[in-house]
């Protein structure tokens, strides 16, 4: 089986579908692999590092399309590259297919099955070949650096010889993948960051990555069983905005990343928004390809505002780290096809089925959907209720130690009236050792149970003592061989157990 | 001869020598200064016992000396790994000295004199003395028979268990009742079938536990040994031994109640036994299983900056701890973050682990609780498990079907990556599926830990 690289022909793409610390896995699966001269060009991966790699390269697109089995491309293939493919060629790409239903009719017109890389499934299984989230992954980070470089002061707080700098804030909005790795870029590089997104199921999330999580005071959850939020209601978008309203006047670098594949991106900051920013502040807008949350966001351009905000239409997408990535999402796909000698195409396969958007001449699009959170239990019950039934239960406790201690006082009183005094001192000292005991343990260490418990043996060797007093000087009276018994015994546990526990101890080290 | 008075003084040194002993283990540094209290505080009980009324010291001197000697041998063969089974030893002696002195002073002509109500309590202290001491000498005889592998570590349990119990609890109190009204010491064949009847109370108590339930019934038995001291200090009148009984006892039902907490079962279905008989098996799983090579193993490490080791009992049995500490020296030299998560069940006693890590110069301040390593998991690159099975099931807290469904356990599966280190699928103790080995992100090391171990040093 073949598998070929085009060079990319749009000219503001600057990944390739592969890069050559791929190919060697590729290769290992039994795929012969044809490049296009300098299609690595651009994301610095030149013809020498490809032919080091073991690819063939070849030098124009329509005798590398004629020989092809599978095509690995990044964007969607145009009509000049339909027309060079064979019928019953296999292509991986971005396809958009919500958005490109004319793209996926050309393409199974012609007999093309196309995978839409865009459109896996969003469910565990299939992340190591989820283009979505290794480039997201890729845009969140880079959104921190890219805003940081327009920022121009540090986002780290700072106390120096040439004076005190205050920490940046971050607020990022929308926390699927590639907002959690801004917020963990921005935190590792030293400001305060906030988040929000209306999926209350994230929060646990942004606080794990470090950051504060924002909200509004309306209960709504938007989480579906897309994994993608749903659009809210209009008394929660109006609370979502004024809280917008009063970050904006606080933060420093706005990151915003909500996006619903298909749909255009929903406007989350306008021009009121923009203007209570302080001047020389900067906001990213990652969802700019699909529209842009930001009313103000032009698609592929950097514009600074009249009161100095910088907001960015896009970012770098480091072509070589994403290049790599993509190829590895790429080779995951394939290996789950098969080997070169056992190549199939499961469409029975929850994954494969989703993402063949164009099979033996019919578009797939769109797919059945597949739930992907985990579905939480419903709690209906009510702040009330629940205060309510915490006070009964802190009645009905302090009821049953009542009864309890009166049990215990009158059963101590007829203990008192028959024992003669001799028990009732004993029966003091006993029930104060206990509780002394008591306290003492649950001081000690987990990891020192083991010398606990030896040293307890040790110490409950004293029973030496009921052997002691019981011996008697005739050896042969019973009494006397019973004493000696138990003396040898305890004081094998007493010996033993010291010694033992001092052997233990003396291990631990710091 | 030194007075009654002198005596008493020198039992309470001693009474506070052995509370300061146990409150030196609340941390590693104070422990060794605890065990020296406890030493000096057994030597000033037994010289001040010795300089009062006593008779026979020939015979004490002799019996001591054999004792000394064997306890020092003992102390300095045993294995680490083999502390289990020298701990259920030692707790049936105290259980079988309690019955011996027991014995000795139901036959001593002094107690003949004791009349009415003082009389009574006399005998209802010697009959319960007996008692707890018959059921600690047996029951700890079994645990330390299960331990060693001559008993069967499956749990034993017959038809009509139960009522069979009550019904002998039942005779014994009958039998102690003849026993108190028998005059003399014509009360002995009572005594002696009451005994009979406590000693196979324990063997049956035990033998219906199954291995992973040993943490819970060691403890159990340590707690019942000091309260079988305690007994036996009351048969005598002796304040000392009531004191550390009931320190003993109450340190050993608090280890007890650790124990259970850990498994997330009352103490109670625990004694009862039977839980690797329940049909309850928790839910099958499909899913496909990845297994590693050593190569692959190794080389995960090297990418990886944090490591969890997660060791349970399999490390014990493989004797891998020091295998396991040159590896975790080797990574740590490399700048990594190496550390140990401990569930407190794991292995066949209470910190059983911690003493095993120890023998293995594991610095002790990367040996974390359960509670402590579970926060820090998922920011943690690999985990290593090395021989933990049920510690480490996610069906604990995924599956409400599982029979361990609530227990706490330690979250590996939300690290970035699981090796499990195994011998071969086998379920472990609770005979619990594991669904840990069909997660996305866990990869099977097949083969024996310690020589995986060692293969992994190789390799680094």
């Amino acid at each position: 089986m073949k598998i070929i690289i085009p060079k990319e022909i749009d000219p503001n793409e600057d990944r390739v579908a592969i890069s050559p610390k791929n190919i060697s896995k590729l290769k290992k699966l039994g795929y012969e692999v044809y490049i296009q001269s300098n299609a690595g060009l651009k994301a610095k991966y030149t013809d020498e590092h490809y032919l080091n790699a073991g690819t063939i390269i070849i030098k124009s697109a329509e005798e590398l399309y004629s020989i092809a089995d599978i095509v690995f491309k990044v964007q969607p293939p145009n009509d000049q590259e339909i027309n060079l493919m064979k019928s019953g060629t296999l292509v991986l790409s971005y396809l958009y297919p919500a958005l490109n239903q004319q793209l996926l009719e050309k393409l199974a017109e012609k007999g093309i099955n196309a995978v839409a890389m865009d459109a896996i499934p969003r469910i565990s299984r299939a992340q190591k070949m989820d283009v979505l989230s290794s480039m997201s992954n890729i845009a969140g980070y880079r959104a921190v650096i890219d805003a940081t470089y327009h920022f121009g002061r540090f986002l780290n707080g700072q106390i120096t010889a040439a004076g005190k700098v205050d920490p940046a804030k971050v607020l990022v909005i929308g926390t699927g993948v590639a907002g959690l790795a801004a917020i963990g870029t921005a935190k590792s590089l030293g400001a305060i960051v906030r988040a929000f997104d209306t999926r209350k199921e994230t929060a646990e999330q942004i606080q794990s990555m470090g950051a504060q999580f924002i909200t509004v005071d309306i209960e709504e959850d938007g989480s579906t069983e897309t994994g993608y939020s749903k659009e809210m209601s209009e008394a929660f978008i109006k609370a979502e905005l004024d809280l917008f309203k009063k970050q904006a006047q606080e933060v420093d670098i706005i990151i915003t990343t909500a996006q619903i594949p298909g749909k255009e991106a929903s406007k989350l900051l306008f021009e009121d928004h923009v203007n209570a920013m302080k001047r020389g502040s900067v906001i990213v807008d990652l969802a700019a390809p699909t529209g842009g949350n930001c009313v103000l966001t032009k698609k592929d351009e950097i514009i600074t505002t009249d009161n100095g905000v910088t907001i960015l239409g896009k970012v770098n997408m480091m072509p070589t780290q994403a290049s790599y990535l993509y190829g590895n999402n790429l080779i995951n796909f394939i290996e789950e096809l098969g080997t070169a000698d056992n190549f199939n195409i499961n469409m029975d396969d929850d994954v494969i089925k989703r993402a063949m958007v164009v099979y033996n001449g019919k578009v797939n699009w769109p797919p059945e959907p597949l739930p992907v959170s985990a579905k939480k239990p419903i709690i209906s019950k009510s702040i009330e209720q629940e205060s309510l039934s915490k006070a009964k239960k802190v009645r009905k406790q302090l009821i049953t130690n009542a009864i309890s201690l009166i049990v215990v006082g009158i059963c101590l009183f007829f203990l008192g009236k028959v024992a003669p005094p001799d028990f009732m001192r004993h029966i003091t000292v006993f029930v104060l050792a206990i509780f002394v005991g008591w306290n003492v343990i649950w001081n000690v260490t987990h990891a020192l149970h083991t010398p606990l418990m030896s040293v307890t043996n040790a110490i409950s060797g004293i029973i030496i003592i009921g052997g002691l007093l019981q011996m008697q000087a005739n050896i042969t009276d019973t009494k006397s061989i019973l004493a000696f018994i138990s003396i040898l015994i305890a004081c094998i546990n007493i010996v033993g157990g010291f010694l033992v526990t001092y052997r233990m101890l003396k291990m631990f080290k710091k | 001869m030194i007075s009654a008075e002198i005596q008493t003084a020198a039992y309470l040194f001693a009474s506070i020598l052995f509370i300061l002993s146990l409150s030196g283990l609340s941390n590693q540094e104070s422990a060794k200064r605890g065990v020296i209290y406890g030493i000096i505080g057994m030597i000033i009980a037994v010289v001040a016992t010795l300089l009062g009324n006593i008779q026979g010291y020939g015979f004490i001197i002799i019996a001591m000396l054999i004792a000394s000697v064997i306890g020092i041998l003992v102390a300095r063969k045993v294995q680490m790994t083999a502390m289990p089974q020298l701990i259920a030893m030692l707790h049936s002696f105290v259980g079988l000295a309690a019955v011996l002195v027991g014995y000795g002073s139901y036959i001593d002509p002094k107690t003949l004199d004791l009349l009415g109500a003082e009389r009574t309590i006399h005998y209802v202290e010697i009959y319960l003395g007996v008692f707890i001491g018959a059921i600690t000498f047996t029951g700890s005889l079994i645990a330390w028979g299960k331990l060693t592998g001559k008993v069967t570590p499956k749990p034993v349990v017959y038809k009509g268990k139960d009522i069979i119990n009550i019904l002998l609890l039942v005779v014994s109190v009958v039998l102690g009742v003849f026993f108190i009204q028998a005059t003399g010491i014509e009360g002995m064949p009572h005594l002696a079938i009451m005994t009979t009847i406590a000693a196979f109370f324990g063997i049956m108590l035990v033998m219906a536990i199954g291995g992973a339930d040993m943490p819970v019934v060691i403890s159990m038995l340590n707690s019942l040994s000091g309260w079988a001291a305690a007994a036996s200090g009351f048969t005598l009148g002796n304040d000392l031994l009531i004191v550390t009984g009931a320190l003993v006892g109450s340190s050993g039902a608090i280890l007890s109640i650790i124990m259970c907490k850990a498994m997330n079962r009352s103490f109670f279905t625990v004694i009862s036994g039977g839980f690797g008989l329940e049909v309850k098996t928790g839910a099958k799983i499909n899913g496909k299983v990845t297994s590693i090579t050593h190569d692959e193993a190794a080389e995960w490490l090297k990418e990886a900056q944090s490591i969890v080791i997660v060791p349970g009992y399999g490390m014990a049995v493989a004797k891998a701890q020091y295998p396991i500490h040159d590896l975790v020296e080797k990574l740590r030299k490399e700048g990594k973050t190496v550390k140990f998560g401990i569930h407190p069940v794991a292995g066949r006693l209470p910190g059983h682990m911690n003493v095993l890590l120890a023998e293995a110069n594991v610095p002790y301040d990367i040996v974390l609780e359960m509670d402590e390593i579970n926060p820090e998991l998922p920011e943690t690159d690999v985990v290593l498990v090395i021989g933990a099975n049920d510690t480490v099931n996610p069906g604990a807290q995924e599956d409400p079907s599982s029979p361990i469904y609530g227990m706490p356990v330690i979250e590996v599966w939300k690290a970035k990556r699981v090796i499990v280190m195994k011998r071969s699928m086998a379920v472990g103790y609770a005979g619990v599926e594991n669904p840990l080995f069909y997660k996305e992100n866990t990869a099977m090391l097949y083969g024996d830990a310690k020589e995986s171990v060692e293969k992994l040093n190789f390799l680094l």
